[in-house]
């Protein structure tokens, strides 16, 4: 059972809707138990880091997702979901769960519209079979959509597979052991998104 | 969409019905439509809550960003909008009558969730007045002053429909779309007149949109999405096909 993790906030009703119409048994909550007894978790998108974090917080969700990230059990954040693993974000100068180490960060291009709203490529850099196998059936440089306003930038760049272009190349994807994280949405990003969860359930 | 059925108009007013909402989501996403913008166009004037289940059913059936927008009042219409399967929402009226809407759904939820709808008719030589209500009431408010300020409150993305081109199939409106893209620097989604293939470049490379909407030609199936891309692929407009 994957526990897509209620916060209150994003578009968990998105994801669930993906994974239902993959035939995977998934369940939106906030209850510890659920959580603790879930075989994958995912951490959804679409919200602000200062509120993300709160709402994490005030559910007591910030502890629970740390160790069980820890004890190693597959994790799947997306957007959002992403940045609130790092140390900090520049969205509200909040401090997020620390789990990698590394900064969010505003895209600061005057001749770029922020958010980016849209389909954008995603260049994958690792050839490890693991991350072969989280791209299995995807085409290098595929679209995938995104809706971000910020990036992540970790410490340890070896945890980073994929790069997008937006004015900068960022980290649109990355992993770190039991950590996928995307900057996109799998969720939203049509067929070749579809594929890409049902790899990330298959690691 | 009205009471359930997908409409489309002429500048606001005939609407014809196009069909069940679902199905026709159903067959856009798998035409390769890269966005679905789903608005119940008389939640406001009916003084009602948007179709939430009409929304979620359309949700259900789509693996491609969605936004809705109808009758959306406060931070709770919002939130019932997105838990129902929208990625973004959409605000109009609720958003013109109360502008801190609009900073209290991006604090909330990301301004690239939060997407101002404007609707916009010239009313003059190089004015055009932000009109709402469904496009019945003029507020006298310039476009271009309302996109701007909408863009400071928090707002990300604008859908920017022009009344005096919509529905008459002659063009998206080149003038407005270009003067309110370059006063605001969050993407700009065109909407309102395509009638042929030729409009989308148009709306792309004069108008300088980062999106474009277009209703009939699509319901009607005169052009398929995949024409379209197709099309402007050649033409050097990057598109995902």
């Amino acid at each position: 059972m994957i526990v897509i993790i209620d916060y209150g906030l994003g578009n968990l009703g998105s994801v669930k809707n993906t994974l239902d119409k993959l035939g995977i048994d998934s369940v939106i909550s906030n209850s510890i138990k659920q959580i603790k007894a879930g075989s994958g978790l995912i951490l959804p998108g679409v919200g602000s880091a200062k509120q993300g974090m709160e709402n994490l917080r005030k559910r007591k969700l910030n502890k629970i997702l740390v160790s069980e990230i820890k004890k190693g059990k597959p994790f799947l954040g997306i957007c959002l979901g992403m940045q609130l693993l790092f140390s900090e974000s520049e969205e509200g100068s909040v401090k997020c769960l620390n789990i990698i180490e590394g900064k969010v960060k505003l895209f600061n291009n005057k001749n770029l519209k922020v958010p980016q709203i849209g389909w954008n490529e995603v260049k994958v850099k690792n050839s490890e079979l693991r991350i072969k196998n989280l791209f299995k059936n995807i085409p290098d440089r595929s679209s995938f959509y995104f809706v971000n306003s910020y990036y992540c930038q970790p410490r340890d760049k070896s945890v980073i597979v994929g790069k997008s272009e937006y004015g900068i190349d960022f980290c649109s994807i990355l992993i770190k052991k039991n950590i996928t994280a995307t900057q996109f949405h799998p969720e939203k990003s049509g067929r070749i998104g579809r594929q890409f969860i049902i790899n990330w359930l298959n690691l | 969409m009205t009471e359930g059925k997908v409409v489309k108009g002429i500048q606001f007013v005939n609407f014809r019905d196009a069909g069940d909402p679902v199905a026709l989501a159903k067959e856009y996403d798998k035409q390769g439509a890269d966005e679905l913008v789903f608005l119940d166009i008389t939640a406001t004037t009916e003084n009602r809550n948007i179709l939430l289940d009409v929304v979620s059913r359309t949700a259900k059936n789509v693996s491609i960003p969605f936004s809705v927008g109808g009758g959306i009042r406060t931070v709770e219409d919002m939130r019932l909008v997105l838990e129902n399967g929208a990625d973004k929402v959409a605000v109009n009226t609720g958003a013109f009558n109360k502008p801190s809407l609009i900073t209290e759904c991006a604090n909330y939820f990301g301004r690239q969730c939060v997407v101002l709808s404007l609707d916009a008719r010239q009313v003059r030589k190089n004015r055009w007045n932000v009109f709402i209500n469904g496009g019945t009431t003029d507020t006298g408010v310039s476009a271009i002053e309302w996109a701007k300020k909408a863009v400071s409150l928090g707002a990300g993305e604008i859908l920017l429909t022009s009344i005096d081109t919509d529905g008459m199939k002659k063009g998206f409106n080149i003038e407005l779309t270009k003067i309110i893209s370059k006063n605001v620097n969050v993407p700009i989604i065109a909407s309102g007149g395509a009638g042929k293939i030729e409009d989308f470049f148009e709306i792309f490379e004069k108008g300088k949109a980062d999106a474009a909407l277009a209703a009939s030609l699509f319901h009607f199936g005169e052009l398929t999405i995949k024409q379209v891309k197709n099309y402007l692929r050649n033409k050097n407009i990057p598109v995902r096909i």
